[in-house]
């Protein structure tokens, strides 16, 4: 398993394979479908994504008594409701990662190669582990705006799992199993 | 202890750990796994993450889901929907169920989980109190067929019954939070297939929860050996594990219809019960 420290370098965002399996450390900020609408409305973002990584995620977090932020469960949303949003938010933030859960499509592919990023699948349902990967709850933004499960969250992470679902060379594992398997459906008839 | 303090208490052991029979599938699929392949370190995270939430006694997954109680018909007058509401808005403030509940006509979310239809109460002849907490992103691969399907080549026999469920899972692919389970209702009409279907998730993954007819228990293995041979594997990402359990029944139809319902559960099949209160 490769840990990789955020925020990232280009080159080593380059270097990663459709199945690399990979740890990831420092800072990650957490936007899902409000923020992502928000983003394409064309406000201010709340943070600088350069070299950084987009979790789709609506933590389950609760405030603790000496006013600060408990997250008690953490795993991915779906990704593909982010499609029409995301080439553009890649392009134009130079976020390096995306983290979600089921992958993107073609376009989102496309922006991934031409700008240096990679999508890593986090383990759907996962939501405690990955809570305990979050060492601290650093801040969050938009919080009034979108409510807690949509706000954008800033996780200082360790030891946060995931593998390299589609690379910065424009391959997907998606798409090869998605072919694979309905190749052998047939022989199933 | 309180009936609401006992259904808290149902609530926050469904949210945090899996039924054994679930849990030794997802060992017995980390077995079949090769070491080091995306699927073995996909579901050793998912074991490490149900030992640590099981430990903390906090939600395993994020999306704590729809809730769904099933009331013995015999306890309606002490386990009343009150009740069951009142557990559910105690066990939210906990932190044991996220504010997972929104108006679909104003987008706003009901912070206590509670509104008309939720939690869904169902009185029925099960014993005791069994709760089933089923996530969005599992609820949105459940599909329903209608026979024959020229598309599928499945006409209205078993035969085309298993092609519907391959076919599930191939569209299904790593959505759900593969590996996933099937509760799958043949016949029926509309509602009661998707009704009955999902019920049939809360039968155990071992041997006593296979179908009592042979054809359906002959169904049940023939479909999870193929889908497993797919190569879809858990998340998606390949490898040989891509359903953990099916389990199927049968409801009768009218002449005309022919519905087939498959009812998709991610591997955070989250089902518990209260047998005494």
């Amino acid at each position: 398993m490769k840990t990789l420290r955020c925020p990232f370098g280009e080159s080593e965002i380059r270097a990663l394979k459709a199945g690399d399996a990979v740890s990831i450390e420092g800072r990650i900020y957490t936007g899902r479908d409000k923020f992502h609408k928000w983003f394409f409305e064309g406000r201010p973002l709340p943070v600088d994504f350069r070299g950084g990584a987009l979790y789709h995620c609506g933590p389950v977090v609760v405030a603790d008594s000496s006013g600060g932020w408990r997250v008690v469960a953490a795993g991915p949303t779906t990704s593909v409701r982010e499609n029409p949003y995301e080439p553009d938010f890649i392009a134009k933030t130079g976020v390096r990662m995306i983290i979600g859960k089921g992958g993107m499509d073609e376009r989102t592919l496309a922006a991934m190669r031409e700008h240096g990023c990679v999508y890593v699948q986090a383990v759907g349902g996962a939501g405690a582990l990955y809570a305990a990967a979050v060492r601290r709850v650093a801040g969050v933004s938009l919080l009034d705006e979108f409510g807690a499960a949509e706000a954008v969250w800033h996780f200082d992470v360790e030891g946060f799992r995931g593998v390299v679902a589609m690379d910065a060379c424009g391959r997907s594992l998606f798409d090869s199993v998605r072919a694979e398997s309905e190749r052998r459906q047939h022989f199933c008839h | 202890m309180s009936i609401t303090e006992k259904i808290v208490e149902l609530i926050r052991r469904t949210s945090s750990s899996l039924p054994c029979d679930v849990l030794r599938a997802i060992r017995a699929a980390r077995r079949r796994e090769r070491a080091g392949s995306s699927a073995a370190v996909v579901l050793g995270t998912i074991l490490d993450n149900c030992a640590l939430a099981a430990k903390n006694g906090v939600p395993l997954c994020q999306d704590t889901g729809m809730l769904v109680f099933f009331v013995n018909d015999a306890l309606r007058r002490r386990v009343t929907r009150s009740v069951l509401e009142k557990a559910v808005a105690a066990a939210t403030e906990r932190g044991y169920l996220r504010r997972n509940t929104i108006d679909p006509v104003t987008g706003r979310s009901f912070d206590d989980n509670c509104a008309e239809g939720a939690p869904a109460v169902r009185y029925c002849d099960r014993p005791g109190v069994t709760l089933i907490m089923k996530g969005g992103g599992s609820e949105n691969m459940s599909r329903q067929y209608s026979l024959p399907d020229s598309a599928l080549g499945a006409g209205r026999d078993l035969e085309g019954v298993r092609r519907c469920l391959l076919d599930a899972v191939v569209k299904a692919q790593g959505y759900g939070c593969a590996p996933g389970v099937l509760g799958v209702c043949v016949g029926g009409d509309r509602a009661t297939g998707y009704e009955v279907a999902k019920e049939q998730l809360l039968r155990p993954l071992d041997a006593s929860g296979a179908a009592e007819d042979p054809r359906l228990r002959a169904l049940e293995r023939q479909v999870l050996r193929e889908a497993n041979s797919l190569g879809i594997g858990p998340m998606g990402l390949g490898g040989n594990t891509t359903l953990l359990g099916v389990r199927v029944t049968a409801r009768p139809r009218v002449p005309a219809s022919f519905f087939v319902t498959v009812a998709y559960m991610c591997w955070a099949c989250r089902r518990g019960s209260l047998a005494v209160l």
